[in-house]
């Protein structure tokens, strides 16, 4: 008996111990831990993005490796729920998720645990769920767009100068994944943008139902090139559409990062989002004890939208300059992307326009986003909500 | 002239039966040899101590209350499914496609937690939530069956290409649902409302899931070994000759046995949209579907031993995942992992029916 007792205290004493060690690991530094939930792994361009971002951010925040947890593979589904769970448990105080899909699992999650802090890139609820924990960020990637544009733009009229086609037959292809509002965005940036510098550029959209089909982007990719499309640009994940232009020797703008080691002769440049300052502003936030708030929007101003490197070998010749220029009025706020008086609607112009910036299964439009003559994109919740369908814009398919 | 006979170095031969204890023995040693294997590769690979690997996987499955409930859901899910295909394999009908039949299940459950959600109260909206989903699981299943029987098409491909026509369907109505528009998901349903969600049980998310599961496959073992269809079954399966032979309307047990598959695959569809996910997506399965067709044949469609079976290859999924997280290798490394840990249990199989005898000695005649 007396043996047993003394296991016992033994035992028990040992787990006192544990505990005042495991606690200590926890509270006492008064640190952050950071959870990161990916859809996919390193393999995908999209993740891969953000993978990079969250070590770039740590690193320069001067966490260590115990400090911060990186999940890969998390469906969107109750996998990521689940995920989230288990990084509280590990002692993660701020949680990232970086699909769209995660977004209602990260709310149960936000609503289970008060104390730790949950952010997701690319949702849009964040402002209309009203919880404390519970965030939104996206970058303001329309105005990299529209600096694409510009390159794209001025690539155009170099072939048009050089006789390769007329300035009527000036005609850009996009490939799209879904009909949704950030695609919209997008790709209406993009051609504002080349339009800016070509005026009579028209262009082709077309989706592929799909954010990540490498087959159906290249073929996508091949239809638009055969229409008789000049330049391509994209936005979807896989390196369909840029392999496909190179193949071709159609001129590509490229998405997600610079595609130039694959397309040597064709990419011209490429707009990304960078995510790092937002997880450095939000790592310090919880630090520091501040508020985060429920939607952020990334800029050029802090270094969350980002133009690769221009591909001198096949942009046209004082591109970089030029994209220097527009980037310069665009952060100054004496241009804007969605100016009224740049763009048409069925031959009008717009005054007015109510968009559906909270999220609801009838798309009910809520807020009018047209003021001072300008389509405000990205002001009042993170994520875009252009979805207005403009004039020298032509879609092909809208199934998706 | 003839030349001398000479026996060969071993002869192979089907083992007439075998011990409890030889059977454990030489699936024991499986394993053993698998871990084995596995420490050499992991070492070979990447330089970690195998050991720690090990370790890393056991806390994945079993480190915190949470993830031995997140196993334990898991595990049931893919029981559902896997006793869903049992009776079908028994009778030697290969339904592969029980990925489609899930997902129908799935769909219909999606269906009406969105579109009557708000019309009925739950008592009376889960229970046609159910009635629904197997139904929608046992047309799945019963269409290629009734092929089966009245024309004798080849169950193994129509059942795995009414996988897509199911994928396409639940592809088609996400769009149809999806908010916001074009985002191509749904979202959780009635997140607010709560209309159309299993009740959970004891503060438990996933402990009604668990419970139905445990009973299903109690029922099953009761249906497949005590009960008269569970023995017709298993004559048509032997030999359909034979089946006829006695009286039994082959046909009608085909069909009526893949109503069954089929509905219990729906079943699992139900279990999973309502009771965990709250969602639809074409990937909701999770290739459950297709696993499931091993959890059957490693346990010998016993409900009983795939109990086990299910629990290993869950086990297996959720220490990869921890392993991918903890040693920042990629996911991919768990699946080579998982991949010969199968590879050395699936050819234990072979030990265990069959006998190697060595030679003797040169000269004897055998």
């Amino acid at each position: 008996m007396k043996k047993l007792i003394a296991a016992v205290l033994a035992m028990a004493l040992c787990l006192s111990l544990f505990a005042a060690c495991s606690g200590d690991t926890g509270g006492e530094t008064g640190e952050v831990k950071v959870g990161f939930i990916f859809l996919h792994d390193e393999n995908s361009t999209y993740d891969l993005n953000f993978m990079n971002a969250a070590e770039e951010a740590c690193k320069n925040l001067g966490l260590s490796e115990d400090q911060y947890v990186f999940r890969t593979n998390i469906p969107e589904g109750q996998e990521c729920y689940d995920a989230a769970c288990e990084l509280v448990d590990d002692g993660c105080t701020i949680i990232f998720a970086d699909s769209f899909g995660h977004e209602d699992y990260m709310i149960q999650a936000a609503k289970e645990f008060p104390e730790v802090q949950f952010c997701h890139a690319t949702g849009t609820k964040a402002h209309t769920e009203g919880l404390e924990n519970y965030h939104n960020a996206f970058a303001a990637i329309y105005e990299g767009r529209y600096l694409a544009g510009v390159a794209a733009g001025m690539k155009l009229n170099e072939m048009i100068e050089a006789g390769q086609f007329t300035a009527e037959e000036a005609k850009m292809g996009y490939v799209g994944a879904y009909t949704y509002a950030e695609v919209i965005s997008g790709y209406t940036a993009f051609y504002l943008g080349a339009k800016s510098v070509c005026p009579s550029v028209t262009m082709e959209v077309t989706f592929t139902g799909s954010w990540y089909d490498e087959t159906a982007e290249k073929e996508a990719a091949n239809t638009l090139i055969a229409n008789g499309c000049k330049l391509i640009s994209q936005h979807a994940d896989s390196m369909g559409a840029p392999t496909a232009c190179e193949t071709a020797g159609v001129p590509n703008v490229s998405y997600n990062g610079s595609t130039i080691s694959a397309c040597p002769n064709t990419f011209i440049v490429s707009s990304r989002i960078n995510w790092a300052p937002y997880y450095e502003f939000v790592i310090n936030a919880v630090k520091n004890g501040e508020q985060i708030p429920a939607d952020w929007t990334g800029t050029i101003a802090t270094g969350s939208v980002v133009l690769t490197e221009v591909n001198e070998a096949a942009a046209a010749a004082g591109t970089a300059e030029k994209i220097a220029e527009v980037q310069a009025a665009l952060t100054e706020g004496t241009l804007h992307v969605f100016d009224t008086a740049s763009f048409t609607v069925e031959g009008a112009a717009l005054d007015s326009y109510m968009a559906d910036v909270d999220t609801d299964p009838d798309y009910t439009p809520d807020t009018e986003a047209i003021s001072d003559g300008y389509f405000h994109e990205s002001e009042y919740r993170s994520a875009p909500y252009f979805d207005l369908q403009i004039d020298g814009i032509s879609l092909l398919d809208t199934a998706f | 002239m003839t030349k001398p006979r000479t026996n060969p170095l071993f002869h192979i031969s089907k083992r007439k039966e075998i011990t409890l204890r030889e059977s454990a023995s030489i699936r024991a040693g499986a394993i053993l040899l698998a871990l084995a294997a596995c420490a050499l590769v992991t070492t070979a690979l990447t330089g970690e101590n195998p050991i720690a690997v090990y370790g890393t996987m056991w806390h994945g499955a079993f480190g915190t209350t949470r993830k031995i409930w997140i196993l334990l859901q898991n595990m049931a899910l893919l029981l559902c499914v896997s006793l869903a295909v049992t009776p079908a394999f028994k009778m030697r009908f290969w339904n592969i496609g029980a990925e489609g039949q899930t997902l129908m299940g799935g769909l219909a459950t999606a269906a009406c937690m969105i579109l009557l959600g708000d019309k009925l109260p739950n008592p009376v909206l889960i229970p046609l939530m159910f009635v629904l989903s197997c139904a929608a699981g046992a047309v799945w299943g019963g269409i290629p069956a009734v092929c089966k029987a009245k024309w004798g098409t080849n169950e193994t491909l129509f059942t795995l290409m009414m996988n897509y026509v199911a994928t396409q369907l639940v592809a088609y109505f996400v769009i149809v649902w999806e908010v916001p528009k074009g985002a191509g998901k749904i979202g959780i349903i009635n997140q607010s409302t709560e209309a159309g969600w299993l009740p959970q049980l004891a503060g438990q998310k996933y402990l009604l899931n668990v419970l139905i599961v445990a009973v299903l496959t109690g029922l099953m073992y009761i249906y497949l070994s005590r009960s008269k269809q569970g023995y017709e079954i298993a004559v048509v399966g032997e030999s359909e000759r034979t089946a006829r032979y006695v009286g039994i309307k082959v046909e009608k047990v085909i069909v009526r046995t893949m109503l069954l598959s089929g509905a219990l695959c729906g079943l699992a569809g139900f279990l999973l949209v309502a009771g965990t996910d709250h969602t639809i997506t074409t990937t909701i399965a999770g290739g459950r579907g297709f696993t499931a067709v091993m959890v059957s044949w490693l346990a010998g469609f016993n409900p009983l031993n795939m109990v086990l079976t299910s629990f290993l290859l869950v086990l297996l999924d959720r220490g990869a995942a921890e392993i991918s997280t903890d040693f920042g290798l990629n996911h991919a490394f768990g699946d080579i992992l998982t991949g010969i840990i199968l590879f050395f249990i699936i050819g234990s199989e072979f030990f265990a029916r069959y006998e190697i005898r060595f030679r003797k000695s040169a000269g004897k005649e055998g």
